[in-house]
């Protein structure tokens, strides 16, 4: 306790704050203001451009499903389920992949090889949406169409999930195509993650007599959980957001449906198709739209946050244990 | 984000033209903005029209029709492009300050995806609207068969694409859609995006065409244009006459001499094409419409640039457009056209005499 008071006790003796002082810090003060002013003015103008469209639809606009610009009916169900399950099907598939990659790079791959395929999985990040999109429409959707579909519906056809006609433009190319955008992020952070758990972890674990996969799996990757839980929080608020790969592959299809080989729509793809021909209504509902993804992803965010709190809680509680 | 960098591409035009002012320079800038189907044809016309009167300097931006309404009603703009006249609510909110000038003409096609079949297929209205409704499902359907004797239509499922985004091009089809088929008017409607009761939605033209290329048994609408110059299957539509009508240039410009015609010189030419007369009209015709406005007020140099590039769009400027996959004007309504640009004034004087006062 000495320490800090004696510290404290030190500050008036700097010198006294001059001109330049004050102005860097209160430079300092303004940019950092200006995030949650910006933040506050997104939601603001939200918020009012979808007024119209509140008041006329209430909290009906969550649960309809029924999006008619002709009658002016607006409901967003289909989009905001869409975009929920577009990205469970990118974690789903990302997240297995993005922390293999990592594991394998931090742990067992040899030296030469770790730096080559760790740029290439990032190089990953820098291929631009549209790319993806058009790689979808004229590689992925093919090959489903020809490999995939077929044997995964002649094994699980009958349940909900991959019943129904597959046109190629559906629900599963849209997460897929997600997938591959968000591993780059989950599998760097995790790495890094990985990389920094200390030596003496992993020491101690093949010391006990564990095998490299015992000492991974039981000292490794407890101690960076959080870190991992954390990498994979970033890469759902990428999935959420992601618009222009997920418009071209996704079907565009306002259908409330859990099959996956149906097409499908998310919040960020009507927002995209709709709002430059947009007026009146339509316009205040696609507003409406961007304030629920807006919320969404708080909402998940929050709860991501809250998840990796309670984790690193756990782990930090294990390790006094031990 | 797009009409913020609009904005920001018109301030910075505005600060550009303002700079040209100050050092002595006499350029008549000329804002415009509205429908993407016209950009290629109106950018090809600014770069012509720009290198042989450098003093006007001419701006579009393809913010798709509506925006560009907005913003002609809103004063931002000098003229605006659309696909869709305006309605009689939308002028009255310019107080009527408008004139709608037909540049080309375009059609929506029906373009599918059917290996083994070397013909054209030929539809009828009704067999449109029911495949887009849904109630024909599958290619060997009697209803499309007993229009194409002769063609092996396969026992394949249709798989309707339609657009995903906001278009004219969705305008003009569903409005046809609309007019042959009681059921859809009532149903669906027309719009620039409606309810479709079934299908896949694909953004833009390239979207639509890349799924129908790439789905077997696809049917879906695209532009003529875009078709023509990227050698798309194009289907045969029954018009108001009875014929079944291939689209091309001729079709389409035939559509439009018969529709206006049909209406005379008098005309504000917010004329629908939709299965209108005449024996080779391809009934999905559409014209596409330069807004400007009735009086400039003060802009008195502005009001005669604009109405000088109009007219020479409307002569010189039809020549590009075949290869560029839009229709031109037919000749007979040319003179209509620059009857009502003359009418074009600021502060209620005339600001061009015709073509013959040049």
């Amino acid at each position: 306790m000495a320490a800090p008071d004696e510290k404290r006790s030190q500050r008036p003796r700097f010198r006294s704050a001059g001109w330049g002082d004050a102005l860097f810090r209160s430079g300092l003060t303004a940019a950092a203001a200006v995030v949650p002013a910006l933040f506050l003015a997104i939601v603001g103008l939200l918020a009012v451009s979808a007024w119209p469209a509140m008041r006329q639809f209430g909290f009906r606009f969550l649960w309809s499903s029924t999006w008619d610009p002709v009658a002016g009916i607006y409901g967003a169900a289909p989009m905001i389920f869409g975009t929920l399950l577009s990205s469970l099907i990118a974690l789903i598939i990302a997240v297995p992949l993005a922390v293999g990659v990592a594991i394998y790079l931090t742990e067992f791959a040899p030296n030469w090889l770790r730096r080559p395929v760790g740029t290439l999985v990032e190089l990953l990040a820098a291929i631009p949406s549209v790319v993806y999109g058009l790689w979808g429409i004229f590689v992925l959707i093919p090959l489903l169409r020809s490999y995939v579909i077929p044997p995964l519906q002649a094994v699980l056809g009958w349940t909900p999930f991959f019943s129904g006609t597959f046109y190629g433009n559906s629900m599963l190319a849209g997460g897929i195509i997600l997938a591959i955008m968000i591993l780059p992020y989950i599998s760097s952070v995790s790495r890094e993650v990985l990389a920094a758990v200390p030596p003496s972890q992993r020491e101690a674990a093949l010391a006990l007599g564990a095998t490299r996969w015992e000492a991974v799996w039981s000292a490794v990757l407890p101690y960076a959980r959080s870190g991992i839980l954390g990498a994979i929080v970033l890469g759902l608020g990428r999935a959420l957001g992601e618009t222009m790969a997920v418009v071209m592959v996704i079907g565009n299809r306002h259908d409330l449906s859990v099959s996956l080989v149906e097409p499908g729509y998310t919040m960020a793809a009507i927002i995209a198709n709709e709002f430059n021909e947009a007026a009146g209504l339509q316009r205040a509902a696609l507003f409406e739209v961007g304030l629920v993804l807006f919320g969404v992803t708080v909402a998940v965010n929050a709860l991501a946050r809250l998840l990796v709190w309670r984790v690193a809680r756990d782990s930090a509680v294990g390790s006094r244990a031990i | 984000m797009r009409s913020a960098s609009m904005t920001f591409a018109l301030l910075s035009a505005a600060l550009a033209a303002s700079a040209c002012h100050g050092s002595g320079e006499t350029a008549v800038l000329l804002n415009g903005a509205g429908a993407t189907f016209p950009n290629i044809i109106y950018q090809r016309w600014i770069t012509d029209y720009n290198a042989a009167h450098p003093g006007v300097e001419l701006n579009y931006q393809s913010i798709g029709s509506g925006g560009g309404i907005q913003q002609f009603t809103d004063g931002t703009v000098d003229f605006a492009g659309s696909d869709a006249p305006m309605t009689d609510e939308e002028m009255a909110k310019v107080g009527g300050n408008v004139l709608h000038i037909p540049t080309v003409l375009g059609a929506v096609v029906p373009s599918y995806n059917l290996a083994g079949v070397s013909q054209t297929v030929r539809f009828t209205p009704e067999a449109l609207a029911d495949i887009f409704l849904g109630t024909i499902k599958r290619w060997n359907d009697i209803r499309l068969a007993s229009a194409n004797p002769g063609v092996e239509l396969p026992n394949q499922e249709i798989v309707v694409v339609h657009r995903s985004d906001g278009s004219g091009t969705s305008y003009i089809w569903t409005e046809y859609l609309s007019t042959v088929s009681s059921e859809w008017a009532q149903r669906v409607g027309k719009g620039k995006s409606v309810n479709w009761p079934v299908g896949i939605g694909g953004k833009g033209n390239e979207g639509v065409s890349a799924a129908v290329q790439q789905t077997p048994g696809a049917l879906g609408y695209i532009e003529l244009g875009y078709a023509m110059i990227n050698n798309l299957p194009v289907g045969a539509v029954r018009n108001r006459t009875g014929n079944f009508v291939t689209p091309d240039l001729s079709t389409v410009a035939e559509a439009a001499a018969a529709g206006l015609a049909a209406v005379g010189p008098e005309t504000d030419f917010r004329v629908s094409l939709i299965n209108g007369p005449g024996d080779r009209t391809y009934p999905v015709s559409s014209f596409t419409w330069l807004l400007v406005h009735k009086d400039y007020g003060a802009s008195t140099a502005k009001a005669k640039a604009l109405t000088e590039y109009i007219s020479w769009a409307l002569t010189a400027g039809q020549a590009v457009a075949p290869e560029l996959g839009y229709a031109p004007l037919p000749e007979q309504v040319k003179p209509w056209i620059e009857a009502r640009l003359t009418t074009v004034t600021a502060a209620g004087k005339p600001v061009w005499s015709g073509p013959l006062g040049r």
